[in-house]
C-alpha cells in the first residue's frame, strides 16, 4: 500500500467521524496556539525593551554611586561637579562626558501644572544620549557656567503646559522659579518606566542651587565605539575608586542591561513556552486516547482488511497516518490562528507581540512529533490484532 | 508484493495431519485434532458441521488467517509455515477471496470502493482499481449501485458486494463462512445461486462452511466436521469426479439472468 493510498484512507477516517476529529484536534489547536501567541507576547516585550534601551543612545556608560542591582541599598551621592571634571580628565574628551542631577519638582504655565522630573544636566548630554530636538535649541556651556535660568522640555511637558501655543521664549515656573523656555525634545517614549517625555532639562548649575546640593546623581560617559566600552568602563570606575578608596562605584552600559533584560525576557518567553507546550502534550494525549477508542471500535475492520490482504505494517501505516494528520490538521489550524490572535493582539491591545518563525516551526514539528509519539501505540495495536479475533469482535 | 503462487499448483488446499490448539487460561483445547483433507482447484466444497465442531477453525486454517499449531497445510501449494505475516497476507490477497456471514464491508463506504480494498493492499492504481471494481460489481448484478453505501443496500446486495470484494482480485478460492446466515431464505438462494454460477463460469473454487444442510446440498462435495476431525467426506480422494452430477445439473437450473435482476429493488 503506498502513503498516497493510507493518507488517502485516513482522511477519510477522519471525514467520516467529523465531530470526534474536531475535538480531538481542539486539544492541539489550542495548545499550539498557546505556544504561538505567547511566544509571541514574550517575543515582543523582549523587542520592546531591547528597542527602548537602544532608543537611549549608542554606546552609553552610566556611572553611578554604590551598587547596581536588585536589593542594593540606595546610596547617597557624595559626587559633585568637580568629580565630573576629574573624569572628563580620565575619559579625555570632555564632551563625551555629561551628567545628571534629578528632582521631582512641579512645573507650572498659569493655571496648567503638571509634576515633571527636573533633569539638571549640561551641554554635553546631547552628544551621549540619542535626543532629538523638536524646536527651539539646546542648553550650552554658557547656560550651564552663568546657571542661567532656561529649559528644555520633554514632548508631553510641553504640550500639557502650553498646548498649542509655541513654547519658545515662555516662562514655566520651576518649584517656584521662573525658566525660560529655549527648546522642546522630540517624543522618545520612556526607558524602564522612567517617562523620558516627561523631563524637563535645566542647566544643572542651575538645578544644584534650586535643589540646595551641590551634589549629582550621576555622570554619563559616551564611548567612541562599542569595542571601547568595556576597557573605559574599568578606566573610570578604577579612577573613582581610586579617587574615593572608602566608597564603591558602578558603571553600566546598555550591552549589560540589554544582556540581563534579555535573559530574563528568554527564559519567562521559554517558560511561557513550556507550559504552553505542556497543553500540547495533554492535547497529544488526548489523540492517543481517541486514537486507541478508534482502533478498538475499529477492530473489525481492522480483521476485515487483514483477511482481505493487509499486512501488518499497512494496518499500522493506516492509524498512525490518522493520528500524525489529526496533530498536523490541528497544528496548521492553531498556527493560523496562533498568528491571527497575535496579530490582533498586537492591533487591539498595548501588548507587544512578535510572531517569530522558530515558534511557529517548533509548534508545528511538535504537534507533528506528537502524533507520531502518541499514535504509535494504538497504531501498533491495531497492526498486531489477530485477524481471527478481530473479525469475531462485535 | 510476491509472486503468484504457481500455476501449476495440483491443489487449492493441501492438509495433511493438521492440528490447532488453543491455550484457554491455561487449559489446552484441541479445536482441531489431525485433519487430512485436499481440496482440487475449481471444487465446489461444502463444510459442515455443528458449532464448535472446528469447522471454522478450519476456515480460518484454509484462509491463513491463523496458523496450524502442527501439521502441514500447503495453500496453492505453498507451505504456509514457510511464510511469514506479511506474506502470509499478501498469499491471503491474492489468492483467497472471503465472504462472511455479516458481510463485513466497510459502513460508509461506497460498494465500488469497497469492492476495490483487496486491490489497495496488492498496489493496484486507483484507475485500474475501479475499473476491476466496477467489472465485478456488473458481474454480481450491481452494476447500478456502484456508489451506493452498504446502509443503502438490502442484504442480498449486501452479500453480493461482498462476494465482488471477493472476486475481484481473480483468486483461487473463495471462502464463504454461513454466506445465508444473515439472509432470508430468497436472498440466501439468490447469493447461492451467484456462488454457483462463479464457480462454473470461471472455475474459482468455493468452499463454504455452513451448519446449513440445505445450504450444504448445493455444493458438490460436503465434508462433515465433527469435534476437530474429518467424520464423513462425500468425495473419497480416489474418485475425484464425485458424486455431485445432480447437484451440477441442479446449479445449471438457476439461470444467470435471475441473479442480476434478483433483489435490485
Amino acid at each position: 500500500m503506498r502513503t498516497a493510498e493510507a493518507l488517502r484512507m485516513a482522511l477519510e477516517a477522519l471525514r467520516v467521524n467529523r465531530l470526534r476529529s474536531t475535538l480531538t484536534m481542539l486539544g492541539v489547536i489550542i495548545g499550539v496556539l498557546a505556544v504561538v501567541i505567547l511566544v509571541a507576547i514574550g517575543t515582543g516585550a523582549k523587542n520592546a525593551v531591547e528597542k527602548e534601551i537602544a532608543g537611549l543612545g549608542s554606546n552609553i556608560i552610566l556611572v553611578v554611586p554604590g551598587q547596581v542591582g536588585l536589593g542594593a541599598a540606595p546610596t547617597q551621592s557624595r559626587l559633585d561637579l568637580t568629580d565630573v571634571a576629574y573624569v572628563r580628565r580620565v575619559v579625555g574628551d570632555p564632551s563625551k562626558v555629561t551628567v545628571a542631577v534629578n528632582s521631582g519638582e512641579s512645573v507650572r504655565v498659569g493655571r496648567n501644572e503638571v509634576f515633571a522630573t527636573l533633569t539638571g544636566t549640561d551641554e554635553n548630554m546631547q552628544n551621549i544620549f540619542d535626543r532629538p530636538l523638536r524646536r527651539g535649541r539646546y542648553m550650552t556651556a554658557t547656560d550651564v557656567d552663568t546657571r542661567r535660568r532656561v529649559t528644555v522640555l520633554g514632548s508631553e511637558v510641553a504640550g500639557k503646559l502650553f498646548g498649542d501655543v509655541d513654547p519658545i521664549g515662555r516662562q514655566v515656573t520651576i518649584a517656584g522659579v521662573r525658566f525660560r523656555v529655549i527648546g522642546i525634545y522630540e517624543s522618545v517614549g520612556s526607558t524602564f518606566g522612567v517617562a523620558r517625555d516627561q523631563e524637563v532639562h535645566v542647566p544643572v548649575t542651575t538645578a544644584q542651587r534650586l535643589i540646595g546640593l551641590p551634589r549629582i546623581n550621576g555622570i554619563a560617559v559616551g564611548a567612541s565605539g562599542p569595542d571601547e566600552i568595556e576597557s573605559l568602563q574599568h578606566k573610570v570606575v578604577a579612577a573613582l575608586d581610586a579617587r574615593y578608596p572608602d566608597e564603591q562605584f558602578s558603571a553600566v552600559t546598555q550591552t549589560q542591561l540589554l544582556g540581563t533584560i534579555g535573559t530574563v525576557l528568554s527564559m519567562l518567553t521559554g517558560v511561557l513556552a513550556a507550559i504552553a507546550g505542556i497543553s500540547l502534550l495533554v492535547g497529544g494525549v488526548g489523540v492517543s486516547n481517541i486514537m486507541l477508542v478508534s482502533v478498538r471500535e475499529r477492530t473489525k475492520e481492522i480483521g476485515l482488511r487483514k483477511a482481505l490482504g493487509a499486512r501488518q505494517r499497512d494496518v499500522l501505516w493506516q492509524f498512525l497516518i490518522e493520528a500524525v494528520l489529526l496533530t498536523t490538521i490541528g497544528g496548521l489550524i492553531g498556527i493560523l490562528l496562533g498568528v491571527g490572535g497575535a496579530l490582533l493582539i498586537q492591533a487591539l491591545s498595548p501588548v507587544p507581540a512578535a510572531i517569530t518563525w522558530w515558534s511557529i516551526a517548533l509548534a508545528f514539528g511538535v504537534s507533528v512529533g506528537v502524533g507520531v509519539f502518541f499514535g504509535v501505540a494504538p497504531a501498533r495495536r491495531a497492526g498486531r490484532l489477530d485477524p481471527v479475533v478481530a473479525l469475531r469482535s462485535e | 508484493m510476491t509472486t503468484e503462487p504457481p500455476m501449476t499448483s495440483p491443489a487449492a488446499f493441501e492438509a495433511i495431519g493438521l492440528t490447532r490448539s488453543y491455550d484457554l487460561e491455561g487449559v489446552s483445547v484441541d479445536a482441531l485434532r489431525g485433519v487430512d483433507l485436499r481440496i482440487d482447484q475449481g471444487e465446489f466444497v461444502a463444510i459442515l458441521g455443528p458449532s464448535g465442531s472446528g469447522k471454522s477453525t478450519l476456515m480460518h486454517l484454509l484462509g491463513c488467517l491463523d496458523r496450524p499449531t502442527s501439521g502441514i497445510l500447503r495453500v496453492g501449494g505453498v507451505d504456509v509455515a514457510t511464510l511469514d505475516d506479511t506474506r502470509l497476507a499478501e498469499l491471503r490477497n491474492q489468492t483467497i477471496g472471503f465472504v462472511f456471514q455479516s458481510f463485513h464491508l466497510l459502513a460508509r463506504t461506497p460498494a465500488l470502493d469497497n469492492v476495490a480494498l483487496p486491490l489497495v493492499y496488492r498496489g493496484v492504481t486507483r484507475s485500474e482499481r475501479r475499473a476491476r471494481a466496477e467489472a465485478a460489481l456488473k458481474a454480481v448484478g450491481l452494476g447500478h449501485r456502484l456508489g451506493h453505501r452498504p446502509s443503502q443496500m438490502s442484504g442480498g446486495e449486501q452479500q453480493r458486494v461482498a462476494i465482488a470484494r471477493a472476486l475481484v482480485g481473480d483468486p483461487q478460492v473463495v471462502l464463504a463462512d454461513e454466506p445465508t446466515g444473515n439472509l432470508d431464505t430468497r436472498n440466501g438462494e439468490e447469493v447461492m445461486n451467484l456462488l454457483e454460477r462463479l464457480n462454473a463460469d470461471s472455475g474459482v473454487a468455493v468452499v463454504l462452511v455452513t451448519h446449513e444442510p440445505d445450504v450444504a446440498a448445493r455444493a458438490r462435495r460436503q465434508i462433515h466436521v465433527r469435534d476437530g476431525l474429518i467424520e464423513l467426506d462425500s468425495r473419497s480422494r480416489t474418485a475425484p469426479a464425485g458424486d455431485a452430477t445432480e447437484l451440477d445439473s441442479r446449479s445449471r437450473t438457476a439461470p444467470a439472468g435471475d441473479v442480476t435482476e434478483g433483489d435490485a429493488g
